[in-house]
């Protein structure tokens, strides 16, 4: 297909030079009726802001230039179909669960998922089986699934749905996709995958594999992380196994009608880009990314990880682009390099845990920008580093489900202080954030270990988000139970 | 023929130069190079078409970046100068007998080569022995440097473009680290009066005042810079501008200078009312 088009964006560009007069939302009428917001984004931008209108398509029911996009960047992505997203990869990873989930089946997936994840459970009423990401000691990170680890759970439950893979976590580890995908499939059951770091496995060179090149049935892909898309656009790709018209449906539960179509463009015109330019692009990252690593090797003390981690199962591959640096050594938590680095140095990178930080590298980045990281991370080093200090490096917390996620959501509940809550089923989503995965999840039982880890992370400046009680002085948990 | 460079110094104010004829123009891999030739400035050097130097007022600039701390640090032996692509601080230095070696890092390379062609009056000393020209980011060399200059002049371009990296708060910790216990760091500081130089200036001066325990500004008049006032930053691990200053030392080397004396010098730290409110406001910034 020609990958030079952009449909959207050219009904846009036509559409502009129509003038039509706007007798529909949005009542702002490109613009004219905020002249603030005009001014702050610019008459292009607000003048594009239009609704669904025939010569324009409509996302819910996509019959022209919509399609056209889906249909090109399913070709680009070599999927049997691509659906626009404009409510996130968290939209997109809900969809996957709810195409494939309902009340009380199981679905089986790593500890370390995203959050929305969990929401999609609590929508649908699916009963999460966990299966452990192994724990790097030193570096003190999740790592992937291991194959066997994934064996062992379907084997305990050969009526799980599907598998859920993250392609890549976070940290840039990857599990053994094509060995689960063709684990799943010999059982039945789908593969989901979560790309939402994953964009550019599908058009760089000497990256780890794309789960729809893979064989995998859907996967949630970030547009708008590694892509270049705006925030918030991203894409659901489906595999030839799943139905598009039960998918869209499904889509259009939760999604808005009133899709933005400057989200969508950015969309086609990031997929026409990757398509014709992502090779040379992302080769561009691996480049300033491995510089980065050798630089911030040699300050002394840190330690920016890659390939050598890889182990043949719980880190199967690797996403060289990611530049994940590990603190310890430095005598710092990677919280603290993460705080120092904005409030010091002006430099905000993605996140950082209690060993690691995590600068994110793109196709929008230059090697004078890497010169400053790097010189930063020395001067940090120089300024406030100490002698290799023992941190609490454990991570993993093994989750005990008692109950499922949405009958946790919905019952009774009471309100415990935080140390009188041990030994109780928790009701409420309890996040480590960055880097956003769950410590709790409703319907899971509070352990001692996992209420000295809460104060802990909150002691070194985490922000723990997701209860009620915004401090986390107190939990929810289910009324009558323990 | 009626033929002009101008350059906007702010969006609502333009300088104006009428030019003879343009001598050089290309894009190199960082920058737009332009060589121009002028009845009233001589020859001039933009990058990205903002003015650099004149033939005309170039003195100024290099004199003052240069001689002032060579008048005060007793014994000046090393110096690594940021920058300077064009050579002029280089000719001021090779006036120092006891400088023994000077690393020039420049990140771009053809500036140097257009300067040698185009610029002779101020890249006259390019091939001084004592002299090593390193192209490269002046961030990365500095990183792998301690405690081994007595002097680093930051001769940088504008705070926007490749010399943004140059104003950061890293450089300035990476040049302290460089510098021996009593070393001297200049940097050019950009101008006090127009808004957007003031903030640029603002902020390096936060930025040197966290990092270095003494710091002090100083000025000079310099026509072709925005608005002609221009600020320098003088910061040492030890020596003070003024109370280390030996003038009867620097007196004695009977250098002769069309800017600088050290009465000049003297005076050069005494800043308009405005100038020294605009640098306390940020110096607890950190």
């Amino acid at each position: 297909m020609p990958q030079q088009r952009a449909p959207i964006y050219e009904a846009l560009d036509a559409f502009r030079r129509m003038r039509i007069v706007p007798f529909d939302v949005p009542g702002h009428k490109r613009g004219r009726g905020n002249p603030e917001l005009t001014a702050l984004l610019g008459e292009q931008c607000v003048g594009m802001d239009v609704n669904s209108m025939k010569p324009l398509d409509n996302l819910c029911h996509p019959v022209s230039v919509i399609r056209e996009a889906e249909q090109l960047a399913a070709d680009a992505f070599g999927a049997a179909h691509a659906f626009l997203m404009v409510g996130g990869t968290t939209s997109a990873v809900q969809s996957m669960i709810l195409s494939v989930a309902g009340r009380g089946d199981k679905i089986i997936l790593p500890r370390n998922v995203h959050r929305s994840v969990m929401g999609a459970m609590v929508l649908c009423g699916a009963v999460p089986v966990y299966v452990n990401p192994e724990c790097d000691d030193r570096l003190g990170i999740p790592l992937g699934m291991d194959l066997g680890a994934v064996q062992a759970a379907i084997r305990k439950n050969p009526d799980a749905k599907a598998v859920l893979v993250n392609n890549p976590t976070y940290y840039g580890i990857c599990s053994d996709l094509r060995g689960i995908i063709q684990l799943a499939h010999q059982h039945g059951m789908y593969c989901l995958a979560d790309e939402a770091h994953g964009t550019h496995f599908y058009f760089g060179e000497g990256l780890p594999h794309a789960a729809m090149h893979a064989g995998a049935d859907m996967a949630a892909v970030s547009m708008h992380k590694s892509g270049g898309s705006l925030t918030q656009s991203s894409l659901l790709l489906t595999g030839s196994a799943m139905p598009e018209g039960h998918v869209r449906q499904i889509i259009n539960l939760t999604q808005t009608t009133s899709a933005s179509y400057l989200l969508l463009s950015s969309l086609d015109i990031s997929r026409r880009n990757l398509a014709l330019r992502g090779k040379e692009a992302f080769a561009k990252v691996v480049e300033m990314a491995e510089y980065a690593r050798a630089e911030i090797n040699a300050i002394g003390g840190y330690y920016a990880y890659a390939h050598e981690l890889v182990n043949g199962s719980s880190i199967y591959d690797f996403d060289i682009t990611k530049l994940s640096v590990n603190t310890l050594a430095v005598g710092l938590a990677g919280i603290e390099v993460y705080d120092l680095l904005r409030d010091e140095y002006d430099i905000q990178i993605e996140f950082g845990d209690l060993g690691n930080i995590l600068a994110y590298l793109s196709i929008g980045d230059r090697p004078r920008e890497i010169e400053r990281l790097v010189s930063a991370l020395a001067e940090i080093r120089r300024r406030f580093g100490g002698s290799g200090r023992a941190l609490m490096k454990q991570e993993y917390l093994e989750p005990q489900v008692a109950v499922s996620p949405q009958a946790a959501f919905y019952a009774q509940k009471e309100s415990l202080p935080l140390q009188q809550s041990a030994g109780r089923i928790c009701s409420e989503f309890v996040m480590c954030y960055p880097p956003g995965i769950p410590i709790l999840a409703p319907g899971e039982r509070i352990t001692k270990d996992i209420l000295d880890y809460i104060v802990y992370a909150k002691e070194k400046g985490c922000s723990m988000t997701g209860s009620e009680d915004p401090e986390i002085t107190r939990l929810n948990v289910l009324k009558g139970e323990g | 023929m009626d033929f002009w460079f101008s350059e906007q110094q702010t969006p609502d104010v333009k300088l104006s130069i009428r030019v003879d004829k343009q001598l050089y123009s290309s894009q190199s891999d960082f920058q737009r190079i332009d060589i121009f030739e002028s009845p009233e400035f001589g020859r001039f050097l933009t990058l990205d078409g903002y003015m650099m130097l004149t033939e005309k007022d170039e003195f100024i600039y290099h004199e003052m970046i240069t001689h002032v701390p060579l008048a005060v640090h007793p014994y000046v032996r090393d110096v690594l100068v940021i920058g300077a692509g064009d050579g002029g601080v280089i000719r001021e230095l090779a006036r120092y007998p006891e400088i023994q070696h000077i690393d020039m890092v420049e990140i771009d390379r053809q500036v140097v080569e257009v300067c040698k062609t185009y610029l002779p009056k101020t890249a006259c000393c390019l091939d001084d022995p004592r002299l090593t020209i390193t192209y490269e980011d002046g961030l990365k060399f500095i990183r792998r440097c301690h405690n081994c200059y007595d002097l680093i002049i930051v001769d940088s371009t504008d705070p926007f473009g490749p010399g943004e990296g140059l104003f950061t708060r890293e450089f300035y910790g990476n040049c302290y680290k460089a510098l021996r216990d009593d070393g001297i760091m200049i940097n050019q500081h950009e101008s006090p009066f127009y808004a957007q130089d003031a903030t640029a200036c603002q902020r390096a001066h936060a930025r040197i005042v966290a990092s270095f325990p003494v710091s002090r500004v100083y000025q000079a008049h310099i026509p072709t810079y925005p608005s002609g006032h221009w600020l320098f930053g003088f910061a040492s691990k030890k020596y003070h501008p003024l109370k280390d200053l030996d003038a009867a030392r620097w007196d004695a080397r009977g250098l002769n200078c069309q800017y600088y004396t050290t009465t000049l010098h003297r005076g050069a730290f005494y800043l308009p009312a405005y100038v020294e409110e605009l640098l306390k406001n940020v110096e607890t910034e950190y």
